[in-house]
């Protein structure tokens, strides 16, 4: 358990910041990952060779599609465009705090399956592969969702600096 | 110089920083050549800082209490698991065999394979008839399940004594592990808190059969005895003697089903 200690202890502050990101609700996101800490403790020595970072971040995204699901069977879902504006108030550092707070809201209007790619991938250090693997999906298709999370966050960043409020019209650059 | 074409999937390698040294430098000077294209990457590298800034400050806040990993640790011990109960089980039995070898000169005629017999017995009862949550895995409502429980893992059918005509009930059944392998555990209740454990497990070939003796310690007392390469064992925490009636009776009825 030393040794489970030492390799998971200092992945936690990034499965919060992931599940924080992911789920846009504090409370939520740290019950995932108490329950995908309790599960990589009892699991421990289930787990096969390979990065112990990935297969945290596999546990973690697996509880969080279930949590979706039973939000959606349950029909409590709260769109995300309506999620408090503040959820990220306290983390952001006060100099960039409205620029980081725009970007993070714009990032919340991602379809859910395009925001954990970008996650994975642009923040957390999760390999193409890595990812695939803890999302359940081929290579390729973290690639398309990878590249379409891009370009439509690229839309919404350039769509509010051309016209505030407006976030369909600009088309990306090709 | 032959280059293969830059794809959509090396512009993100590119971002991401998930490319080989060579393939990385070709994407520059495809770059350098393509403006429209180097625009657009640069705004996802852009984007790409921008959400590890924005993000950076959760993964520096102290972790909440509920978070902390040795807690959790900690968490799962005190609520052991049932392999981990098994293991303690197990050692229980360990320690009572050892417990039993220090106080053999207290051991009545019970010999060889029916000593060991006897002792395991002791343990398992003294592991769970006090038990007031579960003393049985088994329950005596579920009994033909139970015995067909044992019989396949003792590899011979096997009969569950009926002893209501000595005033004890059947609660139920499990199966217990000892140093000759799997033995099937029966334990029953008079109604006034009095327990009385049948213990039963096939014997090596020299204790293929053995006359009924008793046996007993300070807390554990019962008869042992061999019969068609099955051991049999009745202990309670009564006086031996008082529980003789009894196990003539559990050998009449197991030597009837034979």
């Amino acid at each position: 358990m030393q040794d489970m200690l030492v390799q998971v202890e200092p992945l936690i502050p990034a499965l919060r910041r992931y599940a924080c990101a992911l789920m846009r609700n504090r409370a939520t996101a740290d019950d995932l990952v108490q329950d995908c800490l309790e599960r990589a403790v009892s699991r421990w020595h289930q787990r096969r060779d390979g990065s112990v970072r990935a297969w945290l971040f596999t546990i973690l995204h697996n509880l969080a599609v279930n949590q979706f699901r039973q939000a959606a069977s349950r029909g409590r879902h709260v769109p995300i465009e309506e999620a408090g504006e503040n959820e990220f108030d306290g983390a952001a550092a006060q100099e960039h705090r409205l620029v980081y707070q725009d970007v993070l809201n714009k990032l919340a209007k991602l379809p859910e399956e395009q925001r954990a790619v970008l996650l994975l991938v642009a923040v957390e250090d999760l390999s193409y592969a890595e990812a695939a693997n803890a999302l359940s999906v081929p290579v390729g298709t973290v690639m398309s969702r990878l590249s379409r999370a891009r370009e439509r966050l690229q839309q919404e960043i350039e769509g509010a600096a051309g016209a505030p409020g407006n976030v369909v019209a600009m088309r990306s650059l090709k | 110089m032959n280059h293969r074409p830059i794809t959509e999937d090396d512009l993100h390698g590119y971002v991401d920083s998930a490319l080989e040294p060579e393939r990385r430098a070709e994407v520059a000077s495809y770059l350098a050549d393509h403006p429209d294209v180097a625009k657009r990457i640069a705004a996802f590298a852009d984007q790409r800082e921008l959400l590890r800034a924005a993000l950076a400050p959760i993964a520096d806040e102290p972790l909440p209490a509920e978070l902390n990993l040795s807690r959790i640790i900690e968490g799962r011990r005190r609520r052991p698991s049932p392999v981990w109960r098994a293991v303690a089980a197990m050692l229980l039995l360990s320690i009572g065999g050892v417990g039993g070898w220090a106080m053999r000169g207290s051991l009545q005629p019970a010999q060889g394979g029916l000593a060991a017999l006897a002792q395991e017995a002791a343990s398992s009862y003294s592991v769970y008839a006090p038990d007031r949550v579960r003393p049985v895995e088994m329950r005596a409502s579920d009994g033909a399940e139970l015995v067909q429980w044992v019989s396949s893992r003792l590899g011979r059918p096997i009969k569950v004594p009926d002893l209501a005509s000595s005033g004890y009930r059947l609660m139920g059944g499990r199966l217990v592990a000892t140093a000759h392998g799997p033995a099937a555990m029966f334990m029953y209740d008079d109604d006034h808190g009095s327990r009385v454990v049948v213990l039963t497990r096939p014997m090596s070939s020299s204790d293929h059969d053995a006359p009924m003796t008793a046996h007993s310690n300070d807390d554990v007392a019962g008869f042992a005895w061999a019969d068609d390469g099955m051991g049999y064992t009745l202990v309670g925490r009564s006086a031996a003697e008082s529980l003789r009636p009894v196990a003539n009776e559990v050998r009449r009825q197991v030597r009837g089903a034979i």
